[in-house]
């Protein structure tokens, strides 16, 4: 009987465990408040009232929206860069040796650092998180396009050019579905850097976002108030990449799942 | 000895990485014949089919190439792993004007000719057999309804009787729209059922060295023919070195 029950637990599907993994950092958490306090570790429930202060006082929802437009303009900037250029360097061995080392100087940099330059050169303004999230972000997404692209194998190439196919179906039909074998889980990346970026940014220029809040928050030594905000990060990541990354993905890895219905 | 729209190769020369693959090379198929590149495996054959085809710039000699439409069936089949079977087809016909839906449409019906009917024109290669792989890339070859094709041992992963029915296939389709064919085989029946003529590729660096004519209409090539031709064919002695570690009947 009990071991019946056990492998249908085994076997209950994906979102069964994850419901578990998630319980227990909840009671992980509930542990730590109980043995260290309110000040150190406010409870779940204290967070998520605090939450609900927040979003009563209508800090919430301007603070979502000015961090999602930093971390995603940011994002888009790097995106569109990062793979025009690292789709040219993928086909041009000048570029890429030209590009690859500055590539790899961007990526030593820490984040924090393009922080301080950049609210130095753009002061205050959105731009100086903008900027911040797509230098940070941008030589991720390059690497992993130069990658794709560069491996795109020579005999279906060979085969496009014997079928003298136009530029676009090329690039379309051939490089496109190898290279987003490598763009898409760099861009997963690249956006979870982006939110971290931005925040970092906002909590330093102070222009609003919830890096603001958090800086508040500390400001005010409201612990449960921090933890509020860090879940609110937290939650905007996770719907942003199901929403669309997961979508995108989904869309196009069909052929390696084998399902049939895609269409030419 | 020029003729109008005859595929004409000379003084072919290549190398790769300094190791010469191809000498002397004189080809001439004159428009709407099949010629067998025939040869032991190593002596430079696929090269040869490439610079036949412009795929690949020989490093001496010169092609005269007067066609508009070339095709290849390669050695590997080389199907796009993210489109499907009718996809594949579909995408040789994409340097074409045709819409979409008829490019699809097309595939479809060149699917269905090489035998390959609508579940399995649904699917991805990594679902298909080798053969039928094989066939996705002759049928991709046949719907852009070439004026040159070129096969590189095209019939090779198939079994006799599949194989002789897209030879067949190839042969029927060749003759009526006075198609140009070069096929590059190790199969000297496969050449005696296709080719007009045939010339063997032998030697570090490959040259040619023997060439062969096979008169009778390839409709009339019966089994008995084909059978008493590879029997002749094989009793000429520079063949018969060319082919000594390989050669089985």
């Amino acid at each position: 009987m009990a071991n019946n029950a056990w492998r249908r637990l085994v076997g209950g599907g994906e979102r069964l465990w994850a419901a578990l993994g998630l319980a227990i950092v909840v009671t992980l958490w509930e542990i730590g408040h109980r043995a260290y306090g309110d000040f150190v570790l406010p409870s779940p429930l204290s967070t998520l009232t605090a939450l609900g202060h927040v979003a009563a006082s209508g800090d919430l929802w301007p603070a979502v929206v000015t961090t999602a437009r930093d971390a995603l303009s940011g994002f888009l900037a790097a995106t569109l860069t990062g793979s025009l250029l690292g789709g040219i360097a993928g086909r041009s061995m000048p570029v890429r040796s030209m590009l690859q080392p500055m590539a790899t100087m961007l990526i030593g940099v820490p984040a924090i650092a393009w922080v301080v330059l950049s609210l130095l050169w753009f002061g205050g303004s959105g731009l100086a998180a903008t900027f911040s999230v797509a230098v940070a972000v941008g030589p991720v997404v390059f690497a992993a396009a130069t990658q794709g692209t560069r491996t795109v194998d020579g005999g279906l190439r060979t085969m496009a050019r014997a079928f003298r196919v136009p530029l676009g179906a090329m690039i379309a039909d051939v490089y496109l579905p190898h290279v987003l074998s490598y763009l898409l889980p760099a861009l997963g990346t690249a956006l979870a850097m982006s939110w971290k970026v931005a925040v970092m940014a906002e909590l330093l220029s102070g222009a609003g976002g919830i890096g603001d809040g958090l800086a508040a928050a500390r400001a005010e030594v409201d612990t449960a108030k921090t933890m509020a905000w860090v879940i609110v990060v937290v939650a905007l990541l996770l719907v942003v990449d199901r929403l669309v990354i997961e979508p995108v993905r989904r869309h196009f890895e069909t052929w390696r799942r084998g399902l049939p219905g895609e269409a030419a | 000895m020029s003729q109008e729209g005859a595929l004409t190769a000379s003084g072919i020369g290549h190398g790769f990485a300094g190791a010469r693959v191809l000498d002397d090379i004189e080809i001439w198929v004159p428009k709407g014949n099949v010629l067998a590149i025939l040869g032991p495996s190593g002596r430079g054959k696929t090269t040869l089919l490439h610079i036949l085809g412009g795929l690949l710039v020989p490093d001496a000699g010169r092609v005269e190439r007067p066609f508009e439409r070339p095709a290849f069936v390669f050695q590997d089949p080389l199907l796009l792993p993210w489109r499907t079977a009718r996809g594949n087809v579909a995408f040789g016909l994409a340097g074409t004007r045709l819409a979409r839906a008829d490019r699809l449409a097309r595939a479809r019906s060149m699917l269905v000719k090489v035998g390959l009917g609508h579940s399995e024109a649904g699917l991805y290669p990594h679902q298909l057999s080798g053969g039928m792989k094989k066939r996705v890339a002759l049928a991709r070859a046949l719907a852009v309804e070439p004026d040159l094709l070129l096969l590189d041992e095209a019939f090779s992963a198939l079994d006799v009787g599949l194989s002789r029915e897209m030879q067949q296939l190839v042969r029927l389709d060749a003759q009526e729209r006075g198609v140009t064919v070069v096929l590059v085989t190790h199969d000297l029946s496969e050449a005696v059922r296709l080719a007009d003529q045939a010339v063997v590729l032998s030697g570090r660096p490959g040259r040619i060295v023997a060439r062969l004519a096979i008169e009778r209409p390839a409709r009339l090539r019966d089994d008995a023919f084909v059978e008493a031709e590879i029997r002749r064919i094989a009793a000429i002695e520079t063949i018969r070195d060319a082919f000594r570690p390989t050669l089985s009947i």
